[in-house]
């Protein structure tokens, strides 16, 4: 086992470098000097080269790479051209609305999607299970920021229930604030609900048809008892992965919701950024988020080893192209499965 | 552990009848069939001219003369859909189209040489998975400026490592099978192989992922036009005709719920027909592949 999450380790911290390079390497090949920017068009020619010097722009190509990517590791992602104060302060404002966006939106998206899932494979075939499914369906089809449309009318506009967008802040209170992240994650839980519910469903329906399901029966426990306590445990596992994965999306997510919503978040300012050509604040969210990425799959891969005991037993042979080669096949096909269905919705993300 | 019983081939018949047995497949069919052909009425004939504004006609309600009401320049509704389903299967089919064009060789590469060349190709995919995809596309098109080629560019990216990954999965599953073996016997060479007897056999793989890819391209122009990265005015394309809405959900909610209204159900029709499609040709697949 030791092997395998060793080996895991090394292509995340691999791909986490080959991404800053592209990252890296786009920004370099982009138009437009920070320098001039900075210091605007009336600036002489004399200047905008000191300016160069002092932010260190003269430097070889491979040195300005360095510096960057070692000032990332320490979390000093260097100044924004337009703010004029350090990236890391921006991005420190920006995550307390973002990622507590984004929890409860996979909370929500839990909450909904596992009852819905039992459901579902318990009556499988069945009219109530062709219903959900179909709803799920729906669910999947749906583009968020639509869905967030109707809600704000549903809800802000017609009942006025909740504001309809903006961000009061923390400091106005807990109950305040989570009031106008209350639409935004539904928006963003429903699709994902959705596709985790399809998930569930059919995991649960893999389960069933073990044969220690078989033998609970058997032996005479009620259907309820085993579909609860026996079958979901286990159908729990690829759920629970899957869940990991779907997280890194819904963080990436937020960008277009943010934006719906008027929300402060990371998402709202890399737009702002990009429309300022502010690029040190774009290289830095994207790395961020790529890191946040990488992390969440390397702690899913890691899930798999430390969730099913019977992982320890196998030696690590990995499948290239899976970052799952020795889980089980039942943890295998869910993933694969999540993963197809969530093509399906990358489009909301 | 599974015995592997080669059945006979099936017959057209035989696939067809069970095609139209499949409810899945049938409404995908049917809903697909009638988008395209809504985009397609809309070259030689819409109900009104979209490139007109009427400002006298400007945010009515549906009524019979404007089924779907006007929008904020009196354009009616009903006729942007129309042309706007034109940008939306033009955007995602082209995406399709390169990300199968790259991606596919890539995967049928990867499973024919193995490995350094499928190590370092499935690095590769692991690259751009790594990169949210809306996050890439935004980036891509906010640097190469806005546009329908470059969301098309943006989106056809994203595509690449998908095909790449479901072409090496199924031509890892062809390789070891017996008639791989006597054409090798037989001296064609690798290319020839992949060519004449692995792409024809993970071709309804591809043909699923492509349904499934065009539905998620199609949500995904959605998304970039939203936020302004896609399509430009006057063009009309659902995305910002939602992004025009979304100041005026107070007066004129219509302008929000037709267009993504259509939006879902062209999503929907393709994934029914994916998951139809899946289900014809591969029944113990289920959802699965």
């Amino acid at each position: 086992m030791t092997a395998y999450l060793l080996k895991r380790i090394i292509i995340a911290a691999l791909t986490l470098v080959l991404a800053s390079i592209v990252v890296f390497a786009v920004m370099e090949i982009l138009p437009g000097d920070p320098a001039r920017l900075m210091l605007g068009l009336n600036a002489s020619a004399d200047q905008v080269e000191v300016l160069r010097n002092q932010m260190g722009l003269n430097a070889p190509l491979v040195l300005r790479y360095l510096h960057w990517a070692g000032g990332l590791l320490s979390l000093d992602f260097g100044r924004s051209y337009t703010y004029s104060v350090p990236v890391i302060d921006l991005v420190r404002e920006r995550v307390v609305v973002s990622l507590p966006l984004a929890l409860i939106a996979l909370a929500l998206s839990t909450i909904i999607a596992i009852p819905v899932g039992v459901f579902s494979a318990s009556r499988q075939g069945r009219a109530g299970d062709t219903l959900a499914m179909g709803a799920a369906q729906l669910g999947v089809a749906v583009p968020n920021f639509w869905f967030a449309l109707i809600l704000i009318y549903l809800f802000a506009v017609w009942l006025r229930l909740v504001p309809a967008g903006g961000f009061p802040g923390w400091s106005a209170g807990i109950w305040t604030a989570l009031k106008s992240l209350f639409l935004p994650a539904i928006a963003l839980a429903l699709p994902q609900a959705a596709i985790l519910g399809r998930v569930a469903r059919s995991a649960l329906i893999e389960v069933l048809n073990e044969d220690y399901i078989r033998t609970a029966r058997a032996k005479g426990l009620p259907y309820r008892t085993v579909l609860w306590r026996h079958a979901l445990r286990n159908a729990m596992i690829p759920v629970l992965t899957i869940l990991g994965l779907q997280f890194a999306f819904l963080l990436a997510g937020t960008i277009i919701i943010e934006n719906v919503f008027y929300l402060p978040g990371l998402g709202r300012l890399i737009f702002q950024a990009i429309t300022q050509r502010d690029l040190i604040v774009v290289e830095s969210i994207v790395m961020l988020l790529v890191a946040a990425v990488i992390l969440i799959n390397l702690i899913v891969d890691f899930s798999y080893a430390i969730v099913d005991p019977r992982l320890r037993a196998i030696p690590g042979k990995v499948r290239s192209g899976f970052p799952s080669g020795i889980a089980p096949k039942q943890i295998l096909r869910a993933v694969q499965r999540f993963r197809e269905t969530r093509n399906r919705s990358r489009g909301r993300q | 552990m599974t015995l592997r019983v080669d059945l006979p081939e099936e017959t057209l018949a035989g696939v067809l009848a069970k095609a139209f047995g499949n409810r899945s497949f049938l409404i995908g069919l049917i809903i697909t069939l009638l988008v395209v052909a809504v985009a397609l009425l809309s070259f030689v004939w819409t109900p009104y001219d979209v490139s007109r504004l009427v400002i006298a006609d400007k945010t009515q309600p549906p009524s019979w003369a404007h089924w779907f009401g006007t929008d904020h320049f009196g354009r009616d509704i009903l006729s942007m859909i129309m042309v706007g389903a034109r940008n939306s299967i033009a955007v995602a089919l082209v995406a399709v189209g390169i990300g199968m064009g790259i991606g596919v060789p890539l995967g049928a590469v990867a499973a024919a040489r193995g490995g350094i060349v499928d190590e370092a190709l499935m690095r590769l995919n692991d690259l751009v998975f790594a990169f949210p995809a809306l996050l890439s596309a935004i980036m891509i098109t906010a640097i190469f400026g806005p546009g329908a080629v470059n969301a098309i560019i943006a989106i056809g990216i994203f595509n690449i490592p998908v095909f790449a990954r479901v072409a090496r999965a199924g031509a890892l599953a062809i390789w070891p099978r017996e008639f791989i073996l006597a054409a090798r016997a037989a001296g064609k060479g690798m290319t020839q192989i992949t060519v004449e007897h692995v792409l024809p056999n993970i071709a309804t793989l591809l043909l699923v992922q492509g349904t499934i890819q065009f539905a998620l391209g199609i949500l995904a122009e959605a998304g970039l036009s939203y936020v302004g990265l896609g399509a430009q005015p006057p063009m009309p394309s659902w995305g910002r005709m939602l992004f025009d809405a979304q100041t005026r959900m107070v007066i004129a909610p219509w302008m929000a719920i037709f267009p993504g209204m259509a939006i879902v159900i062209t999503v929907l029709g393709l994934n029914l027909l994916g998951d139809g499609i899946a289900d014809i040709l591969d029944p113990k697949s289920r959802r699965r592949r």
